[in-house]
């Protein structure tokens, strides 16, 4: 038993020649994250409350795609979406957000001040103005960067998305294009407290040049985002294949219905979905942490009460 | 083994009062909806086709709560969701937020089939809608007389539910029946989502979950209807669809529930079901029905009644209200 933590700033096909100053500023924010959620912990903060903590800064950041930093639509716009649990089982999800700063806040609100789960864009909106969240113009998430993608996906990408020519292959694909880390940086926390108490939560800016209204599997309970008794789990990679296998969902029913470890239920989870589409961060109410991907890489942290801790993008791992 | 199945609902949680009428207009639809469903499979339609068939039908008629006849927003507006899963490959479409579209688990399907994405919402999914030309009507097909005078009931009864005053004699019927579902008495809630699965000769499972949602529910809101995992499941071993209190049913990811304890556990169609109603919806209440790949249907809920229908190849056939 004790207290465990883990984040991540996405999964993908993260080029092992990253430039370092790609690759500096992210793992700056992930550990700089990780020591805020550590700190909350040893604070007694309840996991709820260290996982949306830890979100937001993770949103706040330009350099993950989540918050400021999302990604956009094929109309050049954010749709931010997010979703919360904790091990009670309580949840709260909202998609389509376009001014709200912090959407996993909102998704928070959602689940203590309505009677309902889930909302979506105005109506998510309106109750955001209702619950007086911090909100801006839209310009506020929109990097140069992510205008730089979006032009480069249209070029590269204006047949695969083209749905009115249905191919065999289109239903399975929300494949990324081959620039290397433009895809990815959904981002994520799991925590345990020394009680056993769990809480996960997800949040994104979605897929590059997706279309207006797409929803992925972030904001939806059991796919991108799982809580109950046994463990906490985030999950990234692409919305369609994690939607599919009800990934995070899945590890805890691996854990509870096959009596698996934590870590042979993460890696049976991840390995359960085609290779290259998925990683996951996950802790156990015992305060075990598991961070399997099976894509190139993944933008992970994390750490233990007995004084582990780790920070890493590639298998090869990095470890302070 | 073997041999095709089909299951329909119309939404758990029924009004012990509900007027005979109404139960015997409910109990031919859900006949008329099986008749169809076993028609096409006869005919050798895949199960992903039938499911589809048998909703649309479901949608069009206005007696339940979905398509025409869906429940109305808290400003009297139509906001419909669906979702559809094929369980040979887990394909999977999705769509919430729809306000013109006649048919929503079509577009759902539509979705899956033309679109890089498994789930599109609001505005986007009518722009999609344009797009590939389906049916669309305009808001008053949707909205029927009787829904727009359960709103008001709705609209009452939430606010005395929120503000502890006495019911006044416009819903004695919180009174009459203290039963209530998702904070609305149950005469009010009219649940009445849809759904179907199918098991076809081949071993194929689908599943397909069409609803309004909730009477006066909050713009915006969604349920578990297009959620996959909660209200829709369909994967190599069976078709789930999902009918409730929509908040439960996302939380214990019900759907895939039934499959996860089949194929974690080993347990077969009838125990995996009873083990996810009895066990995995808390305080919940809320019902589903469910085929496997060998054949077998089984409808589960633990509320008053549930809306439901199933039949086999071998010639069984139910159609029923109550326990």
């Amino acid at each position: 038993m004790g207290w465990a933590i883990a984040l991540h700033g996405g999964a993908g096909d993260i080029p092992l020649s990253l430039s370092l100053d790609r690759r500096q500023p992210r793992e700056e924010t992930l550990r700089r994250c990780l020591h805020i959620g550590v700190q909350a912990l040893k604070e007694q903060k309840p996991p709820l409350d260290v996982v949306e903590l830890v979100v937001r800064e993770l949103e706040n950041c330009p350099h993950f795609n989540a918050g400021r930093g999302s990604v956009l639509t094929t109309n050049g716009t954010v749709e931010m979406e997010a979703s919360i649990m904790d091990g009670k089982k309580r949840c709260g999800a909202v998609s389509g957000l376009t001014t709200v700063v912090n959407a996993i806040s909102l998704a928070r609100l959602v689940m203590e001040k309505t009677p309902h789960i889930y909302l979506a864009f105005d109506g998510a909106e309106a109750f955001a103005r209702e619950q007086g969240v911090e909100t801006t113009d839209p310009s506020y998430f929109i990097t140069p960067q992510n205008i730089e993608r979006l032009k480069q996906a249209k070029e590269a990408n204006s047949v695969q998305i083209d749905y009115t020519q249905p191919s065999p292959q289109a239903t399975v694909q929300e494949t990324g294009i081959g620039n290397g880390d433009s895809q990815i940086g959904t981002v994520g926390c799991v925590a345990v407290d020394n009680h056993g108490n769990l809480a996960a939560a997800t949040s994104t800016g979605g897929l590059v040049n997706k279309m207006v209204g797409r929803i992925g599997d972030t904001p939806l309970i059991g796919a991108g985002t799982y809580a109950n008794h046994l463990c906490a789990v985030s999950a990234t990679g692409k919305g369609e294949a994690i939607i599919r296998g009800t990934v995070a969902r899945d590890v805890a029913a691996l854990m509870e219905f096959k009596d698996l470890s934590l870590e042979a239920a993460a890696a049976c989870a991840v390995e359960s979905v085609p290779k290259g589409n998925v990683g996951l961060i996950a802790v156990s109410a015992s305060g075990e942490v598991a961070m399997p991907f099976n894509t190139t890489g993944m933008f992970r942290a994390c750490a233990t009460e007995d004084g582990y801790s780790e920070i890493a993008i590639w298998p090869s791992n990095m470890t302070e | 083994m073997g041999g095709w199945a089909i299951a329909v609902h119309g939404g758990a949680g029924v009004d012990p009062n509900l007027p005979l009428q109404r139960q015997e207009d409910a109990k031919m639809l859900l006949t008329r909806c099986l008749d169809l469903g076993i028609h096409a499979l006869r005919s050798n339609c895949s199960a992903i086709d039938v499911v589809e068939l048998v909703v649309r039908e479901l949608e069009t008629d206005p007696l339940f709560n979905s398509g025409r006849g869906s429940a109305l927003t808290e400003e009297g507006t139509v906001e419909m969701e669906a979702s559809i899963m094929d369980g040979p490959k887990r394909r999977c479409g999705a769509v919430s937020g729809l306000t013109t579209v006649k048919n929503p688990i079509s577009l759902a399907r539509l979705v899956m089939d033309k679109s890089p994405h498994s789930y599109l919402a609001f505005s986007g999914a009518e722009k999609f809608a344009r797009e590939q030309g389906v049916e669309l009507e305009c808001n008053d097909y949707f909205v029927t007389e009787e829904n727009v005078g359960m709103l008001e009931l709705a609209r009452e009864a939430n606010s005395i539910w929120l503000d502890y005053r006495v019911p006044n004699e416009k819903c004695s019927a919180s009174v009459e029946t203290p039963l209530q579902m998702n904070g609305l008495p149950i005469s009010v809630y009219a649940p009445e989502t849809v759904g179907c699965v199918v098991v076809d000769s081949e071993g194929r499972c689908a599943a397909a979950t069409s609803t309004g949602g909730l009477m006066n529910k909050k713009i915006g809101r969604i349920g578990d209807s297009p959620l996959i995992g909660s209200g829709t499941y369909a994967c190599g071993v069976c078709g789930v669809s999902c009918t409730g209190e929509g908040e439960a049913i996302i939380r214990g990811t019900l759907a895939r529930e039934v499959a996860a304890v089949m194929e974690y556990k080993g347990l077969g169609l009838q125990e995996a079901v009873n083990y996810v109603i009895e066990e995995r919806l808390d305080e919940g209440k809320a019902g589903l029905i469910a085929v496997s790949s060998n054949g077998e249907v089984v409808c589960g809920f633990n509320t008053t009644g549930m809306f439901r229908g199933c039949a086999t190849e071998d010639g069984f056939m139910e159609v029923g209200i109550w326990k």
